[in-house]
């Protein structure tokens, strides 16, 4: 091939490259944008590309859906189902990973099959448990949901980490007579840091996202940002530039999360079956 | 279920004392015993469920037979709503694995600032799914204020009214929006694990790119692409936040897939029965496919 005709296909590259990248980001910077508008603004034809920004959105959007609340409940309901999750977990994953069986496959493949049953499926039965104890709208229920459906992608994360730490290194501490939690605590966990690190973010994006329970089994008291935000759909009135605020309050703390571990969320997302 | 009670670890050192013995069972109970009361006891009582003449409304439960089944599969709605279903899947399915194809090929080549142009494509992925259908339908597709109709009326178009008109294109655009990274991402992973010698040999052979993509690549993309074919399928047989806060299935039942069927008789019909009978109906679509993904998944465990 010619240079000066790779150098054509180069700049091609790069020129598409760039506009499919900003047309798929778009939607998003263009909710960013109406964030900071007057909802005058934020509704006027033709469509304002510089405004004079102002914040009082985000106040406002915090009267109407109770801002706050959710978002701590967001916080509490994602970081403790991955806390519980991985606490769960990575026992299992060490048994899996160091002292594998015949049945181990079988084990790992029952636990993603758990996870591949429509939730929607078991929607009537739970619910009905939750009201029979007085669990609907509850922290405690949403987190328990939660925890459980995260958990196979979690052991099998964890698994795959486990999985390439030398097994020499544990033979050494199994010499001197650690058991299994103290060689999870004081090897495994230091050796595999960045594993549970990831983990644990594909974890609280998951739970952070997740819509499905969140809309049925809870309400004002228990709800997640994904119910706050929810509840614009019924809106009445000029509300898009606090729907804007209010969600980009919400994906913002998740991008960051995203962008740092995007590798790793599509080996958690398919089980390690693309490298 | 048959595991080994204890188990040694094998290794080929000659030491004894490293051959150690631990309880397993320990290790692996709080996990395999919280999954099983998780994968049983809902769906035991679904199937319960799925057999009693129960509404809320109209409580206590009694027996009904196959009385459920019966209603759900003379349900009007039910041929329109497992239409719906397939088209959720298979639409956003075909576009998100064209798009993906597509977006990978592209950015598996060097270009400056590379990096900064894939973490753009990413970033829906990273939304919630209810911002990201409310934020299309207010600020994208409103025929008003939208910047859709805005846009339509700048090249002379009638504003489409999204939702009335097209609502099943509507939110397929939003599910396609939101899952394309995906697809890109496992696309362009299994693309830079394709051996560049292989590429290099085949054009010292003299084969042209579009030949080289077609015997070199694809057949490298096969397995990626079904297991995203498989993913996607289970993903998008749940299709439910982006319907709940846009057309709330409707107009009339014209987006309504087999969750929202079942959260709409369960959770506004209050009839239990019959909600748990579509329940199982939606599980059983589930494991046929979940069956071909595990299949083709343990191969490579």
């Amino acid at each position: 091939m010619s240079r000066a005709k790779s150098e054509k296909i180069d700049l091609l590259r790069m020129i598409l490259g760039w506009f499919v990248g900003i047309l798929m980001a778009f939607p998003v910077f263009w909710m960013a944008l109406a964030a900071f508008k007057t909802e005058q603004d934020a509704a006027s034809i033709p469509p304002k590309l510089f405004f004079s920004p102002t914040l009082e959105n985000f106040v406002a959007m915090n009267e109407r859906v109770d801002y706050v609340r959710h978002a701590w409940n967001s916080i509490v309901v994602s970081a403790s189902s991955t806390l519980i999750a991985i606490a769960l977990a990575a026992p299992a994953a060490y048994v899996m990973a160091f002292y594998a069986t015949k049945s181990t496959r079988k084990l790992m493949l029952w636990m993603l099959s758990i996870r591949f049953m429509p939730a929607v499926g078991v929607l009537i039965p739970i619910y009905l448990i939750l009201v029979h104890f007085n669990l609907i709208d509850t922290k405690f229920a949403l987190i328990v949901i939660t925890c459980l459906s995260n958990l196979p992608i979690i052991v099998w994360m964890l698994y795959s980490y486990f999985k390439e730490v030398p097994v020499e290194i544990l033979e050494a501490a199994r010499m001197d007579g650690a058991r299994p939690l103290r060689q999870l605590r004081y090897l495994l966990i230091p050796l595999t840091a960045p594993g549970f690190a990831s983990t644990a973010l594909l974890g609280v994006i998951l739970a952070w996202n997740e819509a499905f329970w969140c809309i049925n089994i809870t309400a004002t008291e228990a709800g997640t940002l994904a119910l706050a935000i929810a509840s614009f759909a019924n809106s009445e009135g000029q509300f898009w530039a606090k729907l804007s605020a209010a969600s980009l309050a919400s994906v913002g703390p998740i991008f960051i999360f995203g962008w740092i571990t995007q590798r790793q969320l599509v080996r958690g997302l398919t089980f390690g079956a693309v490298k | 279920m048959k595991m080994m009670n204890t188990s040694t670890i094998h290794n080929k050192s000659k030491s004894p004392r490293s051959k150690q013995k631990i309880r397993v069972w320990p290790l692996l109970l709080p996990s395999v015993s919280v999954l099983a009361i998780w994968a049983v006891v809902p769906l035991v009582l679904t199937i319960w469920y799925s057999f009693q003449n129960y509404n809320l409304q109209a409580p206590p439960a009694v027996f009904g037979g196959l009385i459920n089944f019966e209603f759900l599969f003379t349900d009007g709605d039910l041929p329109v709503v497992v239409m719906n279903t397939l088209v959720m899947v298979f639409g956003p399915m075909l576009i998100t694995v064209i798009l993906g194809l597509a977006f990978a090929t592209l950015y598996d080549g060097p270009f400056p600032g590379r990096s900064i142009a894939r973490l753009l494509v990413i970033t829906p992925f990273f939304v919630m799914p209810t911002v990201a259908a409310l934020v299309w339908k207010n600020l994208f597709f409103h025929p008003v204020w939208g910047l859709l109709a805005w846009a339509e009326k700048l090249v002379g178009l009638e504003p489409i009214d999204w939702f009335s008109s097209h609502p099943m294109l509507a939110i397929i655009i939003i599910v396609s929006w939101l899952w394309t990274p995906f697809s890109t991402l496992i696309l362009l992973t299994a693309l830079q694990s394709l051996d560049r010698e292989q590429i290099e040999a085949a054009r010292m052979d003299g084969a042209k790119s579009v030949s080289r993509f077609i015997y070199v690549v694809l057949p490298h993309l096969r397995r990626p692409v079904a297991v995203l074919l498989m993913l996607e399928t289970i993903f998008f047989l749940s299709t439910y936040a982006e319907i709940y806060v846009t057309t709330m299935g409707g107009p009339g039942a014209a987006t309504t897939n087999i969750p929202f069927y079942i959260f709409s008789r369960a959770l506004m019909g209050f009839d239990v029965g019959l909600a748990s009978a579509a329940g199982i109906f939606a599980i059983l679509i589930a494991n046929i496919v979940a069956f071909f993904f595990v299949r083709n998944l343990s191969e490579q465990l």
